[in-house]
Order: C-alpha cells, then structure tokens, then sequence
C-alpha cells in the first residue's frame, strides 16, 4: 500500500475503497452540499429537471441568503424567494433566514456543520474554505450541484497535491491572509491548477483557525481544486464545542506522493497588497505604501470574523478613518457581530466613523453595500480584485489583511499600522 | 468513432472556442455557426460529424461558461483530444456529454486531416493515416455512462427513475 495524501484518504473514505491515488476518477458520496441565493436557483431548475422529488438528505443540503442579502432589489428578492420556498418545502435543516444568516463560508464553521474528514462540493467558488479543517472542499456550477442535491454523490479525478512547507515565526501584522497572497503571487493565479494545495510546516502549525479558513478560501485564486490542512490540536480545540456530526480526523503518510514541494521561511515576510487586476499581482507594503484610496472593506468569507474585526478593531482605536474615505466593517455571521459589539469593536469603529453592516457578501463582488464608482479606490479585506470586481469597471481594488485595510482608512492611502502615529 | 482531425495548438481558451459576444443564445446550433471563429473562421465548413479535435496544452482555459464545450459537441466534433485540459472544462465537457482524451502523445503523432478513429471505452486511438495507435486512460463505466446518456443531466434522470441513489438519514 503506497502513502497516500489526506486529499487521497478522504476520497477513500467516501468511495469505500482501502486506497485511492491521484488521477483516478471515483464517484464519491458527499457530506454536505451548499449553494446561496444567486446559485441555488439555477441549481434548483435542475434539481427538477432530472425528476428529483425529495433532496438525498435534508440535514445535508445547506441553502444561504447571503450574497444579496438584505434583498439588493426585486430580482434578489425574487432569487431569495425561490431559495426559501424549496428550503421549505424540503424541509431543509440547515437554511438561516436574514436575521440569523451569516455568510456561509464564515457561518458553517463557526456552527460546525462542516466538520474533519468532509467531502463538501458548493455551488460557490470559495467552497475550498472548509479545507482549513481537514475536510476536502471545492466548487462546482450549478447543474451538477442540483444533480447533487437529488443523488447525495458525484464523480469526481481524485487531484494531485502540492505541499507548501512555511517555516518561522511571523512578525507583528503578518497572518494567513499574507500567506495566501504571498503565495498566490509565488505561483500565479494558476499555478495551482486543478490540483489540492496542502499547507504545512511549523508556521501553519501556530496558525489560529481563523487564518487557516483564511488561507484555504483563496486556494481558489491559485486555480487549485482545494486547499487542505491536516487536522491538529488547533483544529481539535476548535471543532470540540462546536462539531454537529462525528469528526474523522486524517493526516497525509510520511511516503505520500507530491507533485511539487514549496518551501518558504517566512520570518521576514511583510504585510502582502496584491494589485489590481490580480490576486497574484501581491506586492509587500513596503512598495505598495501611499496609494490613495476612497474606500476600505472589512469583511468577506476570507476575512470577516471576530479575529479580523480585532485586528482592524486594534488599528482604528482612538483613531479616525480619513475624511474622504468610506470604511466598511461587515462582521460575517451574527455571532461574530454580536462578539464585536460584547468586545466594545464595534464603539470603536462607531468612533472612528465607520459604516457597520450586517452580515452580507455584499461589495466583495459588487452587488451592493459599497459599490465603487468610476475611478474609485478601493483596500479590501476580500478575495478578488478582477476588473470591475467591486463596481464600475474603472474602478480598482487593492486585497490586503485587515490591519492594513484599517491602517489606509484612516491615513487616505495604503499604509502599514506601524506607519501611523 | 472516426473522422478528420482539426489540429490546435496550446492554450485555446473559450473566448477562442467560442466568442463571448455570441453567448446571448444557449442553443446548441446557433453556438456551433460560431465555433472556433476567431482563429479559424473555416472550422464550421470543414467539420463534419465524427471528426475528431486535437490539441495542445490547457485546451479550454479561461472561463466556466459549458457554451464552449456545447459548441464543440453541437459541430459534431465526436471526441476533443488533447495533451492537457482546463479544469473547468474537462468538468463540464463531461457534464454535457461531450468525449475527451488525454493522450500527449497522440498529439504528437496526428497531423490536421489525418484520419483517427477513437474507441472511448478502452481509451485506443488509431492513426488511420499513418497507421499508429495510441492509448489513453479510459473513464471507468460510470463515467462512460455519463458520457453517453448526453451529459450529467439525462444520467441523472435515468438513474432517479431505476431507484439507483442511496438515500441519507432522512
């Protein structure tokens, strides 16, 4: 029996096979299966299409209004109704309504409804989140998740790994979010093309979950199938209080096979902005300093939970955002809100003049809460800076951690927290 | 399966395959009128069911839309050859029916309007021309299924109606 990868074990586990290897095709069973509000109805249509009465399994199919939500306008509303009426008449457990929603790739975690060992497909590109807790995760389009909904499986070519091996301890202002930028940057936007993109090494090993979620979200921008970490004590601690289903815990074999190794020591890394119009045009913030900006975002499912609104949080005490800059604070779920509010965050962002907003994806793909108009800037916490991303199309989005988004509200241009006084 | 090969290089990606400013139909023959258009304005007179599409590297790159793969399949194209595919793309040619080969080295040895016959089910191609055979992996059967019933959607319906799902909990 050759090594296998934790990609390749848990493959094996959903396809009742001792072993899998990269390069098989397999049909594996899938574990939870998710789509929002502007994916799921497509998905839906042909959930109808192929005959399908009943979902597989009404505690595993996940159904989240968060992307134009509060209802952005009549179409949303109308995408939101569609969602809610099949989540009702499905009887799906795992459906939040507007109120309690958060945004699924922070609120899923965070209510344990992904837990170690999942096979997960979403009709979602950042589905690839959830492998921060050593589960396989990726996106797929909507018809094949509305036959996922019916059949409970799908096939899948079981991918090849690349291992990222990070070493040293990160400086002040420096976390997963610069990881994932950095690397991205390293390899491109598809560097990491069709393949899981495993990281490890002692640095992710002092990594709190939240960056690791951080890290994995953006696996994607890479053009990975997934990104993965093996489960360790970090991962225990988190998942023990929360967990809804029995976690299977695995780890990649010493002989494991690897496409390619990557390693870095990144003791001396700095604070990564990736440019526009790439997530891989990442320079460090010492070269991108004093570029101004209109408008800042904190939020997102790559970084709009409790741990980033601190980081922000720390920044802007007993400071003020720039009088001609916009800065957003969106905490991801509800719970993450009302921690914010309970830590005194959110007196803070109310102090330094912020807009605080409930949970919603919102400007991250320019749908609303924050659209950008012709020649605007923007810093944001988020995953993609593609043209138009955030709104007009001559308008710019700068990706960055949440202390330097913070840190250029309040100084009108890109700048490190250490740069302010 | 056999028909002419169209030869590609690498790096075709669906802007290529089939231009953006034609995707405001979704039907298979007005997509086909337009296949390849912007590199090889020929295609769609030379093509002829059965004929076979070789390619280099990263063939499909770019975009989801399944428009590219569509269009392919609506020309007759039987089968899309190539040294590597695009992620996306190898997914959803599968999800619409649409037979793809990995095989590099049948590349290399199948020059544009050579006769190739391709046997899908043991993954053999054969050089009619030249009289060379190649192989690749072929699809286990499940897959050749969905490839055959037309795409994930009419599998998936036919597996519904004989009962073969395994239900969860509830």
């Amino acid at each position: 029996m050759a090594g296998m990868t934790i990609t390749e074990k848990i493959f094996a586990a959903h396809c009742g096979r001792e072993e899998v290897h990269a390069g098989e095709f397999v049909r594996a069973s899938l574990d939870i299966v998710l789509a929002s509000d502007i994916t799921g109805p497509l998905a839906i249509e042909k959930f109808r299409e192929v005959g399908a009465q009943r979902v597989f399994d009404r505690s595993r199919v996940c159904l989240i209004p968060d992307h134009y939500t509060p209802n952005k306008d009549i179409k949303s509303a109308e995408q939101c109704r569609v969602l809610r009426e099949f989540a009702r008449e499905q009887e799906v457990e795992h459906y939040w309504e507007v109120g309690r929603v958060g945004i699924m790739h922070a609120l899923l975690p965070e209510q344990g409804v992904v837990v170690p060992g999942d096979l997960v497909i979403g009709a979602d590109s950042h589905t690839c989140t959830y492998g921060a807790l050593g589960a396989f995760s990726t996106g797929v389009g909507s018809t094949e998740l509305g036959c996922a909904m019916a059949t409970g499986d799908t096939w899948f070519m079981v991918p090849s790994t690349l291992r990222f091996v990070f070493h040293g301890e990160l400086r002040p202002y420096v976390g997963g979010k610069d990881l994932i930028l950095f690397t991205i940057g390293q390899i491109g936007v598809d560097g990491a093309l069709y393949k899981a993109m495993e990281f490890c090494g002692e640095t992710i090993r002092r990594l709190p979950m939240a960056d690791r979620l951080t890290m994995c979200n953006m696996a994607i921008e890479a053009g990975a199938k997934c990104g993965i970490i093996e489960p360790d004590d970090v991962t225990r601690a988190y998942v023990a209080p929360r967990a809804e289903r029995e976690p299977r815990y695995y780890t990649s074999d010493p002989d494991a096979q690897y496409e390619r190794t990557y390693e870095w020591d990144v003791s001396e890394l700095e604070p990564q902005v990736a440019f526009p119009h790439l997530p891989s045009n990442t320079k460090p913030i010492s070269e991108a300093r004093g570029v101004p900006i209109d408008q800042c975002v904190v939020g997102s499912c790559t970084n709009g939970r409790i741990e980033d609104l601190r980081a922000a949080a720390e920044v802007l005490r007993g400071r003020r955002v720039h009088p001609r800059v916009r800065a957003i604070i969106i905490p991801a779920t509800q719970e993450v809100y009302r921690q914010a509010l309970r830590e005194g965050l959110v007196d803070i962002f109310l102090d330094a003049g912020c807009a605080v907003s409930t949970p919603t994806c919102g400007p991250c793909l320019g749908g609303h809460m924050g659209v950008l108009a012709r020649g605007e800037r923007a810093i944001a916490t988020t995953n993609r800076n593609f043209v138009g991303r955030m709104g007009h199309p001559e308008s710019e989005v700068y990706l960055s951690n949440p202390a330097v988004a913070a840190a250029s509200a309040v100084a009108g241009e890109i700048a490190s927290p250490e740069d302010l006084d | 399966m056999a028909g002419t090969a169209h030869k590609y290089g690498d790096n075709v990606d669906t802007d290529v395959i089939i231009p953006a400013r034609y995707l405001v139909t979704s039907d298979p023959d007005e997509l086909a009128a337009h296949c390849m258009e912007d590199i090889d304005p020929e295609f769609v007179r030379r093509v002829k069911p059965g004929d076979v599409l070789v390619a280099g590297k990263n063939f499909g790159c770019g975009s989801s839309r399944e428009h590219a793969p569509i269009a392919i399949k609506a020309c007759g194209i039987s089968c899309v050859i190539a040294k590597t595919f695009a992620r996306i793309f190898f997914r959803n040619a599968i999800n619409i029916g649409l037979p793809i080969l990995i095989a590099p080295e049948a590349v290399e040895g199948i020059e544009a309007g050579d006769q190739v016959s391709v046997d899908l089910a043991s993954g053999t191609i054969v050089n009619e021309t030249r009289g060379t055979r190649f192989s690749a992996a072929p699809f286990p059967e499940f897959m050749l299924e969905i490839i055959r019933a037309g795409g994930l959607v009419p599998y998936t319906r036919a597996r519904l109606a004989r009962g073969d799902v395994q239900r969860g909990g509830r």
